[in-house]
């Protein structure tokens, strides 16, 4: 228990030392005075192409101090969620239907893969031009993103339940509702936590993506204004902010399967007796 | 005579695989439970013997032949049985107690009720404080007890067993056989148990029916077991009427385990 703590903490210690010399590096190689140019003959180059860490951070203390980046962010943050939630409840739905339903399944097969398959990015224009440039569209993209990969992995859940299991429970009297609620659900939600890690990164690449395309609003529409002044510090503090919130929304997805999954042995915490 | 509790009567089950290939895993069997009575089933291993109690359970429809359960013949699942299986059957999402209490829920049975049975029944196989751990916090003996807690608690009339201890390893086993016994002579049912371990079914049944070695298994054989019951199932191994019937029935089986060895050597 111990050796494990302790290995936890150098783990930390090593994690934030890496994140220090990262931002070091960044620092010190797009300083004009600090290194002689090697790559760029003029020493503000490195500084106009990759940004430099202390505007940056400068940048993202103004956008917060002044407020004028919540409203963008906001903006963002509810085309991920909606995207996010209306993905994966459809995917759920579908999922469980079609892995229970041999003849819809075996129907709708070639169909879900032809969709599957197509670059869905491809559709954001055209989601602009069906929802217009409001949330809409984003929610529109951001949901055939995260959509396939929930679907996908319930469907899969729902195939691996264990024969004996599923068996068992309706030789103890479960009908086919209680089958759904109390086996299948149960025994996909692995599957399906497995893959809201991967959904919640691709609601906010949906969300970002369309701002890009075309909107008045969102981090992904002042990212793209500071890319047409070439105002490079604000396309990466943009991004960083980006970044912060997709590992917060991930950590939150963490802590929800903590509190359902709580059947599921991990380890190092199995107890036999 | 008596209304057989269980009643299989010239069953045959054959698997046709998507090639087209046909395996008759048993065919003219016939096997009646009287109520309360204790049957062993034992053969040569890839017998069809858990074939015969899927058909008995009503998971598997038989290709001819049919069921009678109390006389009614069956159609879907066998409602007055009860099946522990001998693999991993409990959903690993529910704690102990929850597991026990799953067929309750089902039929619809006031929660606070289920939970009292439930943990009734917990004690009851020696598990008493270990409710609300999940399966994979229990060992295999420990899964074994909730499983059959979990069966038992529906009392069902006919209990279908297959091979639930061979897991288990020798202690475990005979501390898990003894208790089985202490449980159904408290409430006799009609037992139909499944093993390859003819000195487990001889120590347990009233009756010891001999398949032969598959395919196309059949009954070749069938023993009535007289020791004196209450029996305790390490020491009755050790007395001289367990070991004429055990000489007895190996006799009977050895010719077709032989079979079912050189059928698997040939494979």
């Amino acid at each position: 228990m111990r050796s494990s703590r302790t290995s936890k903490a150098a783990l930390r210690a090593w994690q934030v030392g890496l994140f220090i010399a990262l931002l070091a590096f960044w620092y010190v190689a797009t300083s004009p005075t600090l290194v002689p140019p090697i790559y760029f003959d003029d020493p503000n180059k490195a500084a106009f192409f990759f940004g430099e860490p202390l505007k940056v951070a400068q940048r993202i203390w103004v956008w917060f101090s002044s407020g004028s980046i919540y409203p963008h962010l906001w903006v963002t943050l509810v085309e991920t969620a909606l995207a996010f939630v209306i993905g994966t409840l459809l995917g759920l739905v579908v999922g469980l239907w079609l892995a229970l339903s041999a003849t819809a399944s075996a129907m709708l097969d070639p169909y879900i893969k032809a969709l599957n398959s197509l670059p869905r990015l491809i559709l954001a224009p055209i989601f602009g031009l069906w929802f217009g440039l409001d949330m809409g569209s984003k929610v529109a993209l951001g949901v055939t993103l995260v959509f396939f990969i929930v679907f996908f992995n319930v469907y899969q859940g729902v195939r691996e339940v264990s024969y004996t299991v599923l068996a068992n429970a309706r030789i103890l009297g479960a009908s086919d509702r209680q089958l759904l609620r109390h086996v299948y659900v149960p025994s996909a939600m692995s599957w399906v936590f497995a893959s809201l890690h991967n959904a919640v990164g691709l609601a906010f690449v949906g969300a970002v993506v369309g701002e890009y395309l075309g909107s008045s609003k969102g981090v992904g529409y002042v990212i793209l204004q500071a890319e047409g002044t070439f105002d490079i510090n604000s396309v990466f503090a943009g991004i960083l902010v980006l970044t912060a919130f997709a590992l917060v929304l991930d950590w939150v997805v963490t802590l929800a399967e903590r509190r359902l999954l709580v059947w599921q042995p991990r380890g190092g915490e199995t107890e036999k007796i | 005579m008596v209304q057989a509790a269980l009643d299989l009567e010239g069953i045959q089950v054959t698997f046709v695989s998507q090639d087209g290939a046909r395996y008759t895993a048993i065919r003219d069997t016939s096997l009646r439970v009287a109520p309360g009575e204790f049957v062993s089933v034992v053969g040569p291993t890839g017998c069809g013997k858990s074939t015969l109690l899927n058909v008995a359970v009503g998971l598997l429809q038989p290709s001819a032949g049919g069921v009678r359960v109390f006389g009614e013949p069956l159609s879907g699942l066998n409602r007055k049985a009860g099946y522990l299986f001998q693999t991993e059957a409990l959903m690993p999402w529910r704690t102990a107690l929850q597991n026990v209490t799953a067929g309750l829920e089902f039929r619809g049975m006031d929660p606070d009720e289920g939970k009292e049975r439930g943990e009734a029944w917990l004690q009851r196989v020696g598990l008493r404080g270990f409710g609300a751990r999940y399966p994979h916090q229990l060992s295999g003996g420990m899964r074994k007890r909730v499983a059959l807690a979990q069966t038992l608690i529906l009392d069902p009339q006919i209990i279908l067993m297959d091979e639930p201890f061979s897991a288990l390893d020798i202690q475990t086993r005979h501390l898990m056989e003894n208790e089985l016994l202490e449980i159904w002579s408290a409430n006799r049912k009609s037992v139909v148990f499944i093993t390859h371990d003819l000195e487990e079914a001889i120590s347990l049944s009233d009756r010891v029916v001999v398949l032969s070695a598959g395919p196309e298994a059949r009954p070749i054989g069938e023993f009535a077991i007289d020791l004196p019951r209450p029996r305790d199932v390490a020491e009755v191994r050790l007395t001289p009427r367990f070991l004429e019937l055990h000489t007895q029935i190996w006799h009977a089986m050895k010719a077709e385990v032989l079979k079912s060895y050189a059928q698997q050597q040939n494979q």
